[in-house]
């Protein structure tokens, strides 16, 4: 395929076709409304459907519904739209069905600054929803990664049957990049039963990866699927222990895949220091990398392109061979504190903040790594 | 002896239920399963039953289908996602006066609207029964409820009426009481392709009756049978008649529409998308 210049947004549309998304129900909201707008022309070509809802919560409900009859689905918005999906996005969790979201982060909290960009959703997409759940937190830096973690957040969507938060930004989701797209993606089926019902089919007995096969509707197994904490059966029980080992399996699932743990890292072969950061903001800390190293320092460049599960296995190693680490991110302050917990006190954390509407220029960042830099080795 | 083959669609396993004695549920659900005992196009393997939170919704446990007990409110939006995936099951949702009115009211009057091919029964017992009997957008005015203990100020909705407004293409009422009709109707509204609602008055000894005063289940039920007069005749009825307890019951609105899975497929055509 010849390149194509295309937005970030639409390259997640592109992501979700190629990964099999057949089903996208949705609300507009800047700066979300093109990956809709795109679907919208793209899925009837293919059969697939698209439809526009009322509002969000029914949006992430119509998603579900259609992800429990056997298709792929995905819906988008941001802050304010994510906010309303909380609730099912936590019934996603709970009857475990497979839903990608893509949340085009923007400026809140509330309505916010609309068009600015922000990644100021980061816990909200770990802990939106209410309740002991487990879910997945995937971020693009690029045009061309965008259309590539969406056919992962699919993939992983499927594989987990949980809910994945494709949590990209408005410098992502606007940005115009050139790209090439494969004609071709590895591609995660839905899961099917492995019994059928005569042999006592249960649809939600945990498979070796705690993962359950849970027939689609329509397929004769007539399963019941509820947010009530149920057993094995699916129907909801009182019980203490099928409660704790339910919340259990459904943390567990997640956190024992470390494969979907992916960290970007360069320039750490020798790094005395490094900088951590993640989406857009990347895209200025690598800036900021080389900008540093042109000047003698040895710092390297750490991108989470898993947000969450969080990768504490990496960053508590890579905190044992550096002097220290700054963060960047375009908010208050948030992946920082899961910097420091997986740092474990092994070296200073510095926070590189920034939450104006504005996206970071290198320098900001640069001056953060100098300052961390001067302080750790002396004003010397 | 009885004819009791509709016990097939029931989750023998799951009985009993947990609603409490007297309350009228069970009748709607039975009634439920008997229209589509009629209908050869709705099998135990092609129908799929959606509900809320509620009482009511409940029934979908009790019922040996591909069943859904979303979350409170959100019925409608699971159910057109079900129904849009795949057009050829069918798709009956299950809800109470507070899950489809009050929380659920947007998605109810944006189902009507797009005439998705969906048959949503709300059972109504007037009152929040699952959470101990507060106020619904339902109970009528002046009855009392935990949350409006000095009796209700909050106008009610007619549901069938706002059904209609919002776009549905089968709008019908019937009660507890009136089984044969009641089956009937839900029958009709199977039947038909569009968004179909059917409201079914049920009688709420324990949240409802008890504290209005309106006696045991059976006295509840006799007060359906005194009041409800049908559609026919109450349109005949001059409006100083119209008064009191007095409701009308039976089809209010039916009309030809296409649903919204046909349109979309005139979409999908226009796309060269071929069929879904």
């Amino acid at each position: 395929m010849s390149a194509r210049l295309m937005q970030g947004n639409e390259a997640i549309a592109e992501g979700a076709l190629a990964a099999g998304v057949r089903f996208f129900g949705g609300y507009p909201i800047t700066p979300s409304t093109e990956i809709a707008e795109s679907l919208a022309k793209l899925l009837p070509k293919v059969g697939g459907t698209f439809i526009q809802m009322e509002d969000e919560i029914a949006s992430m409900g119509v998603v579900l519904g259609a992800s429990l009859a056997g298709k792929k689905v995905l819906t988008a918005s941001s802050g304010p739209g994510i906010s309303l999906k909380q609730e099912l996005i936590g019934y996603a969790s709970a009857a475990e069905i497979p839903a990608v979201i893509v949340n085009v982060q923007r400026v809140g909290p509330s309505t916010g600054q609309p068009t600015a960009p922000s990644q100021g959703d980061v816990m909200q997409a770990r802990w939106g929803t209410h309740g002991d759940h487990s879910i997945i937190v995937l971020s693009p830096w690029s045009v061309r990664e965008a259309f590539d973690v969406t056919v992962k957040a699919v993939n992983y969507a499927e594989r987990f049957r949980t809910p994945v938060i494709l949590l990209t930004d408005e410098i992502v989701g606007h940005l115009r990049e050139n790209v090439e797209l494969p004609a071709e993606v590895e591609v995660y089926p839905r899961r099917t039963p492995k019994t059928s019902r005569a042999e006592g089919y249960e649809p939600y007995t945990p498979d070796d990866d705690l993962v359950p096969n849970v027939a689609n509707f329509g397929e004769g197994y007539h399963i019941h699927v509820t947010g009530l904490i149920h057993d094995e059966t699916g129907f909801p029980s009182g019980s203490p222990k099928v409660t704790r080992e339910a919340i259990k399996r459904m943390n567990d699932k997640i956190a024992r895949a470390e494969d979907i743990i992916e960290v970007h890292q360069e320039f750490m072969d020798d790094a005395e220091f490094a900088i951590v950061s993640f989406g857009g903001t990347a895209r200025t800390a690598y800036e900021a990398v080389l900008n540093v190293r042109k000047r003698g320092f040895k710092v390297g460049f750490v991108r989470l392109v898993t947000i969450f599960p969080f990768a504490d296995k990496v960053i508590r190693k890579l905190a044992g061979k550096v002097k220290g680490l700054v963060v960047a991110e375009l908010n208050f302050g948030q992946l920082v504190n899961e910097v420091e917990r997986a740092v474990a006190g092994q070296c200073p954390v510095k926070l590189c903040a920034k939450y104006d509407m504005t996206i970071f220029e290198p320098e900001e960042i640069e001056q953060s790594i100098d300052e961390l830099i001067a302080e750790v080795n002396g004003n010397g | 002896m009885v004819e009791r083959s509709y016990e097939k669609f029931f989750r023998r396993n799951r009985l009993p239920h947990l609603w409490c004695p007297g309350c009228g549920n069970g009748i709607v659900m039975k009634a439920i399963v008997q229209a589509i005992e009629k209908n050869p196009n709705y099998t135990q393997d092609n129908t799929v039953i959606v509900s809320g939170i509620g009482c009511s919704s409940r029934a979908s446990g009790y019922m040996d289908f591909d069943t859904l007990h979303t979350a409170h409110g959100r019925a409608i939006p699971f159910a057109t996602g079900v129904k849009l995936a795949r057009p050829e099951l069918n798709v009956i949702v299950i809800t109470g006066d507070g899950d489809c009115t009050a929380i659920g009211g947007n998605h109810f009057i944006h189902g009507c609207r797009r005439n998705v091919d969906l048959t949503v029964i709300l059972f109504n017992n007037n009152i929040y029964g699952m959470t101990g009997g507060q106020a619904s957008p339902m109970t009528p005015l002046g009855k009392k409820a935990t949350t409006a203990p000095y009796g209700s100020v909050d106008r009610p909705f007619d549901a069938c009426k706002l059904a209609e407004a919002a776009g549905a293409t089968y709008v019908a009422r019937s009660t507890a009481f009136h089984v044969q009709h009641l089956v009937k109707t839900i029958e009709d509204g199977l039947k038909n392709r569009g968004f179909s609602f059917i409201e079914a008055l049920v009688q709420c000894p324990t949240a409802y009756g008890r504290r209005n005063k309106m006696g045991e289940p059976a006295k509840m039920m006799a007060w359906m049978r005194d009041n409800a007069v049908m559609k026919t005749a109450w349109d005949k009825l001059s409006d100083d008649k119209k008064t009191g307890d007095k409701f009308p019951i039976g089809l209010f609105y039916q009309a030809a529409a296409t649903d919204y899975d046909t349109a979309y497929q005139q979409v999908i055509n226009a796309a060269g998308g071929g069929i879904k």
